[in-house]
């Protein structure tokens, strides 16, 4: 948490649209926060036994952050330093306390399901970093996207978690079963160590996804500076 | 709840390990358990803000539940636990300044760590008493600091093996918390006869 993130780079005074775009699009992909940034390991590791329970976790966390950081942004400059983080925190515990009313009033088996981690929500590192390092920087706008993004982003590494745990342990997706009877139900994946090892295969196979695209990229620029040596 | 007091210590202590079987307090067992030093330190600091906080806010609770303004709940636990962690880095700086530069950063990363809110939580859940909470509340944080310890121990001796380069880092973190989960599911047969 206190290592040195890879923080937005769109601070820039004037938000052109692009910009906000990015500001949207960071969390999804570049700077996912599970697979990019390791942050948010617990409901990572724990509520991904299941697709539906992934999906429930991820958006709960997405209105949680988006909620957070809107808070936050409105009320970045009246702020002292030196309370700041104590201010975040109460702010999101705020939107938790309104997510875990919400997700008790539209599904009791979800709010079950979920237990305890819907208002572990506010000790998830995730919403501190981004309330930290983005919402307390930026105006609202941007900060709810910031949020919409970062959310959307981790629903998405839950999801590819739970897809894997799911089909492995259980052969079913969302609940359909996938494959015949005689398939045998590989139940280590619905327990703790599955969580582990399926979390460490996805991050290898994005380090090596990551690792392979920075490598053609480094040979697009070498091919296209050799002409140019040539020339000259 | 009428649960023995050795079951909920057992039970939190082994069987439902914090870290490797409920999955709590993540991220600083995987940021911290580099070096064995590091992680003993955190987890003994761990242990005092969970015990700490843990007795404030049973009591803070009934006060709570008195009032019927348990919604404020989640609100004041997180109150408790960053005062409480404010405390213990201010306790600890008078008393031994060398433990204090020590552990200085690791200190206020304990707020965010939910294992710490994850007790007060549960102990509210399970309606357990007094003394209930407090046995739960030490062999919660002693469970964490076993973790913690042994994966740094387990981390410090692979070091030195060759391992791939890609797998460097959180990955191979990963697998090792994945082989000390399995030895842990290994206590699961305990409760049955406690």
């Amino acid at each position: 948490m206190n290592q040195d993130q890879p923080t937005c780079h769109s601070a820039s005074p004037e938000p052109s649209p692009s910009e906000t775009f990015v500001a949207f699009t960071a969390g999804l992909w570049k700077q996912n926060p599970v697979f990019v940034m390791v942050l948010g390991m617990c409901p990572t590791l724990a509520i991904t036994n299941s697709v539906r329970n992934a999906i429930a976790m991820g958006l709960a966390t997405t209105f949680v952050m988006a909620s957070a950081n809107a808070f936050i942004s409105m009320v970045r400059k009246l702020v002292p330093k030196q309370v700041r983080i104590a201010t975040y925190i109460s702010m999101i515990a705020t939107s938790v306390t309104i997510v875990d009313y919400l997700v008790k009033a539209i599904s009791i088996p979800v709010y079950k399901a979920l237990g305890p981690f819907i208002p572990l929500i506010v000790s998830n590192c995730l919403t501190l970093e981004r309330a930290e390092s983005y919402a307390g920087k930026n105006p609202i706008g941007k900060s709810i996207l910031d949020g919409l993004g970062m959310g959307l982003g981790f629903t998405f590494a839950l999801t590819c978690l739970g897809t894997v745990r799911e089909v492995l342990g259980a052969g079913t997706f969302l609940g359909f079963p996938l494959f015949g009877s005689n398939f045998e139900p590989w139940v280590l994946f619905l327990l703790p160590p599955g969580g582990f090892i399926t979390l460490a295969m996805w991050l290898l196979t994005f380090t090596l996804w990551r690792e392979r695209s920075d490598k053609r990229k480094r040979a697009r620029e070498a091919a296209l500076e050799k002409p140019v040596e040539i020339a000259s | 709840m009428n649960e023995s007091l050795s079951h909920i210590f057992v039970d939190a202590l082994l069987i439902n390990n914090f870290v490797l079987c409920v999955f709590l307090g993540m991220c600083s067992f995987i940021g911290l358990s580099g070096k064995f030093s590091t992680a003993w330190r955190m987890g003994v600091s761990v242990m005092f803000v969970i015990i700490v906080s843990s007795i404030l806010s049973y009591g803070t609770n009934l006060v709570l539940v008195r009032f019927h303004a348990e919604y404020l709940r989640i609100i004041t636990y997180i109150v408790i636990i960053a005062a409480t962690v404010q405390l213990t880095e201010m306790f600890i700086k008078k008393t031994s300044p060398a433990l204090f530069r020590a552990m200085g950063v690791y200190l206020p990363l304990i707020t965010t760590n939910c294992a710490v809110l994850a007790v007060p939580l549960f102990q509210t859940s399970r309606n357990y008493s007094f003394v209930q909470s407090v046995v739960f509340a030490i062999a919660a944080s002693g469970g964490y600091t076993i973790a913690i310890v042994t994966l740094s121990l387990v981390r410090e001796r692979v070091e030195l093996s060759d391992v791939p380069s890609l797998a460097k880092g959180t990955a191979l973190t990963l697998v090792l918390a994945a082989i000390l989960s399995m030895a842990f599911m290994g206590f699961a047969g305990m409760g049955n006869g406690g």
